[in-house]
C-alpha cells in the first residue's frame, strides 16, 4: 500500500488537564479502548480504532488530542496513566532519534505542516480532519447502524463465507483478498461506504477476547451478488509492522485464510455519512490507496448497476488510486474493464522500479482543472479512503487547486463540511 | 391537540404508537412549556442558544449541535438500549430476570425514588432561573442554558416513567412536579440543598460541580436497579450529567486561574489588595467549596437506613459500580464504619453493610469530588502559588443523619457551641464574601469577552472558538 513505510501513526490521547474523569468515553467506546484508574482516563493505542464515537459525548474536548508517534513507540498505557499534562509532540529530531527514517519524517511533516501545541486554543495549523463531513449528501440513502455489537441486542450475527479470491498479483510481500460473506436469512442491511466488525476467534496473549477489526464494505447495496444477502471485504494481509518487522496481523490473517463454508462473527454495520449521493446528476470523486478501495469499488459497481438499468442519467466518476506498484493494486484487472466514459481514472504508483514516485496527490495536481470544476459543482462529493498518512496530503492539495482556481478555501471547505460533500475515511 | 410526536419529542420508547402514553403526555406537555415559561431561564425565551440536542441514544445522534430558541428544544425521551436477557446482579433477587414493569409490592418505594430524583431536575433550573442576568460570557450563557434545557430533559425522563409505568398517580406525582417551587415555604422542593439559592456564578459552578456530582451518584446507583426501564434511562441521564459537572469543575478551574493570575501580577496574597483588583480570592473559595461540599453530601441522606437497606435488597437502587464489585451482592454478613460522637470525640463504629450503604455512596463521592479538588489545586501549584484548596471533613456542617447538630472544624475536631460561632465565617461563606462575589457579578456577553474575575476557558464548544457566537439575542 502506499506511503506503507511511514512508520508513524496518529495516538489517540486524552488531555488529563481538561479531562473531568467522567467516564463517557469509556462509555461509549465500541471497542473497549478506553480505561483509566483513580488519575487518568486513558486510550489503549492497540485497541483504538479511530471510530470517533468517543468524541461528539466527551463534554470537555479533552478527548480530541493526536500525537504523531512511532507505532513501535506508542505511549503505554503506564505512561499516560501517570501522566499530569500530554507530552508535546515529538521533535523531529526525537522521532530520528527514535529510529523513524529521515524520509518518513520529511513525508509526515509534509502531510501535517502543524506541530502541535499542548495548549489546544492555539492550534492553528492545518488539520485535514476537521474538513471532514458528520453528514451524509442530501442525497444518500438512509442507514442501518449498529444492528449487532456490545449495545446491541445481539453481539454479532454469524455470516457464512461463500468466496475468498486474490485480487492482486501474486507478490511475496503482499497478499489481498476479497472476500464474500453471506449472512443468510439473518437481517443485515448496508449501503456502499459503510463498514462491518469482524470478530477474530480466539484470545490474545493476555487471554482476552480479540476486538472486533473494522473493514470497509466493497460490494452495493443490493449484494456483491445483486438480490444476494451478502457483501464483500477488501483485506489486506498483514505481514508486517510499520517497522517491517515481521507481525502477522491477527484479523486479516484469520480473513485472508478462510474457505468457503465457514463462518465468522460479524458487528455492524457502522457509519452514517460517509456514504454516496443518489441523485442521478451527482459526481462523485474518489481518491483512496490500497485496500482503502474498497468503498470506491461499492460505489462504482452501484453506479455501473444503475447506469445499466438506466436510471442514470450523467454525473461523473472520478477516481484517483495509488498503491506502491501495479501488481499491488486491488482490482487492477477489473477496473481496466470498465468503460472510459463511464469512471475517469488516475492511477498512482510510488515503487514501480525506475520510476519517479508518484502519489495520489501528485495525480490530482496533474487533474485540477477537471478538480476545478468539480470543487465548484455542488452536486459533486469527495470521498477520501486509506492510511491516516494520506489524509492531511490530498485535503491540502484541494485546497491548493481551489485556490489556485480563485475560490476561498475557508469558505468552500466550511460549505462541503456542511452540505456533506467531503468524506474522510482514514486508518 | 394533535402533536406530531417523533418529529416534536426525539425518542427511542416507540412514543407515536402508544396511545396511552401520548394521552398522558397530551395533558403534560403544555403544562411542563407554561412551567418552563414561568421558572425556566429569565428573559431568555427569545435567544437563539447554541445547544446540543440528542436525536438519538448512539454516538452520531445524541449530540448535535445547532442555535435553538429554548422553548423549541427538542426535550426527548431516551432510554439506553436493551441488554439482552438482563439479569438483576444484587439484593435478594439477585440471579432474576430484570423487571419490565414494577412490581406490585415495590411501586411505592420506586415511585419514591423516581419522584425524589424528578424533583431536582426543574428545582436546579429554577434556582439558576437568574444567573443568565449576570454571566460572565456568552460562553458561560451558553453552558447555563445548556444545563437548563437537560435538567429539563431529565425531568421529562423521570415523569415519561411516571406516566408509562404508575397509572394515575404517576400521572398525578407528574404534575406535582411542576407545581413544587425551590425554596417556596408552602410547597417546597423535596431536598433542602435544592431549595437554596444559587445567588451568583460562583455558587453555580460549586453547585454544578459538587451537587451535579451527587446527580451523578444517584444516577449510577439507579442505573443499576432491577427495574430496567430505570437503569436504562439513568444510564443515559449520565451522559448529559458529564456536562454538568465539565461546566462546574472548568468554571471553578478558570476562577482559580484568574484570581493566580492577579495575584502573581500583584505579587500578592493580601485579601484586601486581590478584591480590590476584582477577583475571588483562595480562602473565599474555600469557603464556598465547604459550604457547598458539606451541604451535598447531607443529599445522601442519614448515614444509618432501613430504607437504604431495604431499597438495596430488594434491588431497586444498587450500589455506585455495583457491576464491577467482586462481594457477594446481598451485604447480609457485611459490616461498614459510620461516624458518631463519643465522649466529645469522632469516632467509627461498626454497623451492618446494608443500613450503612448512604454512607457507602456518600464515600465514594467523597472519594470522586476530591480528585477533582486536587486537580483545581495543580493550577495553583502551576502558578506557583503556596495555597491548597481542601474537602473539608465529612463531619463538617452536617444537617442529616447523626452527626447533624454536632459542631465539627473543617479539619474533623469536635467543638462547641462558642468555637463554632467564632469561626463559621472563617468556614463558610459569610454574608459579607456573598455581598462581594454579588458585587462582581455583571453581565459581559460580547463574543470572545470575558468577566474580570474569571480566565477564558482553553477551548471552545464542538471544536468552535472561544470567541463564537454560542448566544444570539435577537
Amino acid at each position: 500500500m502506499e506511503m506503507a513505510e511511514i512508520s508513524l501513526f496518529k495516538q489517540h490521547l486524552i488531555d488529563p488537564v481538561i479531562c473531568i474523569r467522567c467516564n463517557t468515553c469509556e462509555a461509549t467506546c465500541p471497542v473497549g479502548a478506553i480505561t483509566h484508574d483513580d488519575r487518568n482516563y486513558v486510550v489503549d493505542a492497540e485497541k483504538c480504532n479511530h471510530c470517533m464515537a468517543c468524541v461528539p459525548p466527551c463534554p470537555t474536548g479533552s478527548i480530541d488530542n493526536w500525537r504523531n508517534m512511532p507505532r513501535v513507540k506508542a505511549y503505554s498505557l503506564t505512561e499516560q496513566l501517570g501522566w499530569d499534562e500530554l507530552p508535546e509532540e515529538l521533535s523531529t529530531a526525537a522521532l530520528e532519534a527514535a529510529g523513524v527514517s529521515p524520509s518518513a519524517i520529511v513525508e509526515q511533516a509534509a502531510l501535517s505542516p502543524q506541530a502541535t501545541s499542548v495548549d489546544p486554543a492555539q492550534l492553528v495549523g492545518f488539520q485535514s480532519a476537521k474538513y471532514g463531513s458528520v453528514l451524509p449528501p442530501w442525497s444518500a440513502a438512509h442507514p442501518f447502524t449498529n444492528l449487532y455489537g456490545p449495545k446491541a441486542e445481539q453481539a454479532f450475527v454469524i455470516a457464512t463465507v461463500t468466496g475468498n479470491a486474490r485480487v492482486t498479483e501474486v507478490g511475496k510481500d503482499y497478499d489481498t483478498h476479497h472476500i464474500v460473506l453471506d449472512f443468510g436469512s439473518m437481517p443485515f442491511p448496508v449501503l456502499e461506504g459503510q463498514s462491518i466488525g469482524i470478530i477474530p476467534p480466539g484470545c490474545d496473549q493476555h487471554g482476552r477476547a480479540h476486538p472486533p477489526r473494522q473493514y470497509s464494505v466493497a460490494s452495493p447495496r443490493n449484494g456483491e451478488r445483486p438480490g444476494y444477502n451478502n457483501l464483500s471485504l477488501t483485506i489486506k494481509r498483514v505481514l508486517e509492522n510499520h517497522q517491517g518487522q515481521p507481525v502477522r496481523g491477527v484479523a486479516s490473517n484469520f480473513m485472508c485464510d478462510l474457505k468457503i463454508g465457514d463462518k465468522v462473527q460479524v458487528t455492524g454495520p457502522f457509519g452514517s455519512s460517509f456514504l454516496m449521493p443518489n441523485h442521478p446528476r451527482s459526481s462523485i470523486v474518489m481518491i483512496c490507496t490500497g485496500t482503502g478501495s474498497a468503498p470506491m469499488r461499492a460505489m462504482t459497481e452501484w453506479r455501473r448497476r444503475m447506469r445499466q438499468s438506466g436510471k442514470f442519467e450523467g454525473g461523473k466518476l472520478m477516481l484517483f488510486f495509488g498503491a506502491r506498484t501495479q501488481q499491488e493494486l486491488p482490482y487492477f484487472g477489473p477496473l481496466q474493464s470498465l468503460p472510459k466514459d463511464f469512471i475517469d481514472i488516475e492511477l498512482a504508483f510510488s515503487r514501480t522500479p525506475g520510476q519517479a514516485k508518484r502519489y495520489v496527490q501528485d495525480a490530482m495536481r496533474d487533474r485540477s482543472a477537471d478538480l476545478a470544476l468539480l470543487l465548484r459543482d455542488p452536486n459533486a462529493f469527495f470521498f477520501v479512503c486509506g492510511l491516516k498518512a494520506m489524509e492531511e496530503g490530498v485535503v491540502m492539495t484541494l485546497r491548493d487547486v481551489a485556490v489556485q482556481a480563485g475560490m476561498d478555501w475557508d469558505s468552500l471547505g466550511a460549505t462541503m463540511k456542511r452540505e456533506g460533500r467531503l468524506h474522510l475515511e482514514t486508518y | 391537540m394533535s402533536i406530531n410526536y417523533s418529529e416534536k419529542i426525539p425518542n427511542n420508547v416507540n412514543l407515536s404508537e402508544d396511545r396511552t402514553l401520548q394521552r398522558a403526555l397530551e395533558q403534560w406537555q403544555p403544562n411542563y412549556l407554561n412551567w418552563w415559561n414561568d421558572m425556566g431561564p429569565d428573559g431568555s425565551q427569545n435567544f437563539d442558544v447554541y445547544l446540543r440536542t440528542a436525536v438519538s441514544v448512539d454516538p452520531q445522534g445524541w449530540a448535535q449541535f445547532g442555535h435553538v430558541k429554548m422553548p423549541d428544544y427538542r426535550w426527548g425521551i431516551f432510554l439506553n438500549p436493551a441488554e439482552q436477557d438482563r439479569k438483576i446482579h444484587f439484593g435478594d433477587h439477585l440471579g432474576d430476570d430484570a423487571w419490565q414493569e414494577v412490581p406490585g409490592e415495590y411501586r411505592a418505594n420506586l415511585r419514591r425514588i423516581i419522584v425524589t430524583q424528578g424533583d431536582t431536575e426543574p428545582a436546579s433550573v429554577e434556582q439558576q432561573r437568574h444567573l443568565g442576568l449576570t454571566a460572565p460570557s456568552q460562553y458561560d450563557l451558553r453552558n447555563l442554558f445548556q444545563v437548563n434545557v437537560e435538567e429539563g430533559r431529565h425531568l421529562w425522563a423521570m415523569v415519561y416513567l411516571l406516566h408509562k409505568y404508575f397509572g394515575r398517580d404517576g400521572r398525578e406525582e407528574g404534575e406535582a412536579l411542576l407545581e413544587r417551587r425551590s425554596g417556596q415555604t408552602d410547597n417546597p422542593r423535596i431536598l433542602q440543598a435544592f431549595n437554596e439559592q444559587t445567588p451568583d456564578w460562583l455558587s453555580f459552578f460549586m453547585f454544578t460541580y459538587f451537587t451535579d456530582r451527587d446527580g451523578k451518584f444517584q444516577l449510577c446507583a439507579l442505573a443499576e436497579s432491577a427495574f430496567d426501564p430505570l437503569a436504562r434511562t439513568t444510564k443515559f441521564m449520565l451522559t448529559e450529567e458529564a456536562h454538568h459537572m465539565f461546566v462546574g469543575e472548568s468554571g471553578v478551574g478558570r476562577v482559580i486561574s484568574r484570581t493566580c493570575q492577579v495575584m502573581n501580577e500583584l505579587k500578592t496574597d493580601d485579601v484586601a489588595k486581590i478584591r480590590a483588583a476584582g477577583v475571588i480570592d483562595l480562602p473565599t473559595l474555600q469557603r464556598y467549596l465547604n459550604f457547598h461540599f458539606s451541604v451535598t453530601i447531607d443529599l445522601f441522606g442519614a448515614d444509618e437506613s432501613s430504607n437504604a437497606a431495604t431499597f438495596y435488597s430488594t434491588g431497586l437502587k444498587g450500589r455506585y459500580e455495583e457491576g464491577k464489585r467482586t462481594d457477594d451482592h446481598r451485604l447480609k454478613s457485611d459490616s461498614y464504619k459510620v461516624l458518631e460522637v463519643r465522649n466529645g470525640q469522632l469516632v467509627e463504629k461498626e454497623v451492618p453493610m446494608l443500613n450503612a450503604l448512604n454512607e457507602v455512596l456518600r464515600d465514594d463521592y467523597i472519594k470522586d469530588s476530591i480528585a477533582g479538588v486536587g486537580r483545581w489545586n495543580k493550577i495553583i501549584e502551576k502558578a506557583g502559588i503556596p495555597f491548597q484548596l481542601k474537602a473539608p471533613h465529612k463531619a463538617f456542617h452536617r444537617n442529616i443523619g447523626a452527626l447533624a447538630g454536632v459542631k465539627v472544624s473543617p479539619d474533623g475536631k469536635v467543638i462547641s457551641a462558642a468555637e463554632w460561632a467564632a469561626h463559621v465565617d472563617h468556614w463558610l461563606p459569610s454574608a459579607s464574601d456573598r455581598a462581594f462575589v454579588a458585587s462582581l457579578m455583571g453581565r459581559c456577553v460580547e463574543p470572545g469577552k470575558f468577566a474580570n474575575w474569571i480566565a477564558p476557558p482553553v477551548m471552545g464548544i464542538n471544536r468552535q472558538p472561544v470567541n463564537f457566537d454560542y448566544v444570539r439575542f435577537n
